[in-house]
């Protein structure tokens, strides 16, 4: 290559450079990762497109069942390619506090700030709710169907083959409301007095549950009588004819949340979106197309969604009454972590 | 050895090595890129997460979870090996016997179920094994039990369906030196008076065991790292090595948490090959014959 040769390429190349990035302005884009499936699909229909169309921008999509080890590495790299992820709002915390997690401006964030304070964090706002709740077969239970975890923990007056989650996270929550903790009282949990009465339970439960799919099927097949399940599973098993149902009486509300990658490409572009994601109206039309509350309780307020529809929902204030929120600061905190770690010798004990 | 550098076959052997490193180099370097580089990058988060540490390690063998699985994991291993032994040499011996085509046919029905996929099988047990699943409303309908027996979501429903994926790795080892066993010698024990059982427990059988020693070892090494059947039929209480894996990284939120027991893992296989490879020559174990 000769200086001249070298030189023109050098042009074409800061040409071609410079053509890229004036297409990518033109167009602002982002990235966003749910966990795809079915509750993806209804997020496209009922708050990516309607979004994007009103921002005037481009999203795109990735999903991933679990993205935490990905933000770990993503942003470890520094060089991260997502920008927005739904996630358990626990990870997003977590992950504010070890810098993975861009801090929210709440004011460039005007629908978020005007949310409740339980609803978000300094990392993250709530996008979804579901629950956690004591499902059983009518089957089993035509009448005087188990309506609480102390129902649950009775073995004599309520029979039957039980089913919990591999997980303390709900778990626990579930042994202290059997307990006697009233469900506003829960955090800081007192984890021995949850593992005790874990304990109590143990030998009745047939199954350790480790995914979604696995409870729907162990509640389809009537391989168990009772269980604790997310509310979506059990009105999908429900609608397809089996004979199941939920109570949210004593549920235990979880929420996933949106949170913006430490040094995201498109940081200004994804503030704009989370905005607008969790704008009241595209909110209210989540759950016209899948069994989750919507994140913003002012979804409730926009006529959206029928009053039948609300009461079906985890999040609905009414239900949400019934229901103990969960405190994903104390699960992020180092006593909820070392009940995490907890749980394995309890296991296999 | 007196020959010299220049002589002719030498040479032509030395360009004949020269050019198999130059076709198996290609695969080399892609089992250096996708195996080696990110097993050793794993191994060396295990001790070097800010600064060089043993934390993960002590971890691994000073707390009762780790040395529960692993003890299970052993267990379970050896329970497979075992069963899949019992059940694998007669169908070994039965193809060995048998005409060319009859023999194919029997391996390829062990064969089979190899180009199904794992999660399916496990399904097709749940299917079977649970409480509502064949067997027991077929024995409830017999009028053989009262109460549905638990088949599944323990360590037995692992076992079997463990047994199941892992039993072509015991028949055909079997098979392969079965093969070779020379039918000239059968024949001579039974011409020297032997019975059949005798010429079997007395020759077949002790020419056979490279085979049983080759087999026992695929499946329990294979078995020691089972992930799947034991998350779906394991009921949550089979934890073995491989799921404390996947756990460690829920739990402490980075890799070097669960590469410490994979490490750990990986030197146990490595030991019993190493042992094993004092009594058989590891080709043999490894699918060459």
């Amino acid at each position: 290559m000769t200086t001249k040769q070298k030189f023109g390429f050098g042009c074409a190349l800061l040409g071609a450079i410079g053509l890229t990035t004036t297409a990518a302005s033109a167009a602002e884009q982002i990235t966003f990762v749910s966990q795809g499936g079915a509750y993806q699909q209804a997020q496209t229909v009922a708050i990516l497109d309607p979004s994007a169309k009103k921002l005037g921008i481009t999203i795109n999509q990735d999903s991933i069942p679990d993205a935490w080890p990905a933000i770990k590495t993503q942003v470890g790299s520094g060089k991260p390619i997502w920008d927005v992820v739904d996630t358990p709002t626990g990870y997003c915390l977590r992950g504010g506090e070890q810098g993975l997690i861009e801090k929210l401006d709440f004011s460039k964030i005007p629908n978020a700030a005007a949310m409740p304070e339980a609803y978000r964090s300094p990392y993250s706002v709530s996008y979804e709710f579901y629950s956690s709740v004591l499902a059983y077969s009518q089957k089993t239970f035509p009448k005087d169907a188990p309506n609480s975890w102390a129902d649950f923990w009775d073995v004599k007056k309520f029979p039957g083959r039980r089913a919990l989650r591999n997980h303390p996270i709900a778990t626990l929550e579930a042994a202290l409301m059997a307990d006697g903790v009233a469900p506003d009282k829960l955090y800081p949990l007192d984890v021995d007095r949850a593992f005790k009465k874990l304990e109590e339970i143990k030998p009745h439960i047939t199954v350790w549950w480790t995914s979604g799919a696995q409870s729907a099927q162990l509640l389809n097949d009537g391989e168990v009588d009772m269980e604790m399940a997310w509310n979506g599973r059990v009105s999908a098993v429900a609608k397809e004819g089996a004979k199941v149902a939920f109570t949210y009486n004593q549920g235990i509300l979880q929420s996933t949340s949106l949170c913006i990658l430490k040094g995201a490409p498109n940081h200004e572009t994804a503030v704009k979106f989370l905005n607008e994601a969790v704008d009241p109206v595209h909110q209210a039309n989540l759950p016209l197309h899948i069994d989750y509350g919507p994140g913003n309780p002012k979804a409730f307020e926009t006529n959206v969604i029928k009053p039948e529809r609300a009461a079906q929902l985890p999040s609905e204030p009414a239900n949400a009454a019934k229901q103990a929120l969960m405190s994903y600061a104390w699960w992020s905190s180092p006593a909820g972590e070392a009940a995490e770690k907890r749980w394995a010798s309890f296991m296999q004990k | 050895m007196t020959a010299s550098v220049s002589d002719p076959s030498q040479k032509h052997q030395r360009r004949e090595h020269g050019l198999m490193l130059a076709l198996v180099s290609p695969a080399l370097l892609v089992i250096l890129a996708l195996i080696v580089l990110p097993v050793g990058w794993l191994a060396w988060q295990s001790v070097y997460h800010d600064g060089f540490t043993l934390e993960n390690y002590r971890r691994v063998f000073t707390e009762d979870v780790y040395w529960r699985s692993f003890a299970l994991t052993f267990e379970i291993s050896l329970a497979v090996t075992l069963i899949a032994l019992l059940l694998g040499y007669p169908v070994a011996y039965l193809a060995n016997s048998l005409p060319k085509a009859w023999s194919i046919l029997v391996l390829s029905l062990v064969v089979l179920p190899f180009w199904t996929s794992v999660l399916v099988r496990a399904y097709a047990w749940l299917a079977l094994l649970q409480r509502t699943g064949v067997i027991n409303q077929f024995l409830r309908y017999l009028d053989v039990i009262s109460e549905p027996l638990a088949l599944v979501h323990n360590t037995f429903g692992t076992v079997v369906a463990t047994v199941h994926i892992l039993l072509p790795f015991m028949v055909l080892p079997l098979y392969a030196t079965m093969q070779k066993i020379p039918g000239d010698l059968m024949q001579a024990g039974a011409s020297l008076g032997a019975s059949p059982s005798l010429t079997f427990f007395r020759v077949f059988l002790p020419l056979s065991l490279p085979g049983v020693l080759a087999g026992c070892t695929m499946v329990f090494v294979l078995c020691l790292g089972f992930y799947i059947t034991p998350e779906l039929l394991g009921g949550g209480r089979t934890v073995m090595v491989s799921m404390l894996v996947s756990r460690n990284v829920e739990l402490y939120n980075q890799f070097g948490a669960a590469s410490a027991v994979a490490v750990v893992l990986l030197l146990s296989v490595l030991l019993i090959f190493f042992v094993v490879s004092r009594f058989i020559s590891l080709d043999r174990v490894l699918g060459q014959k």
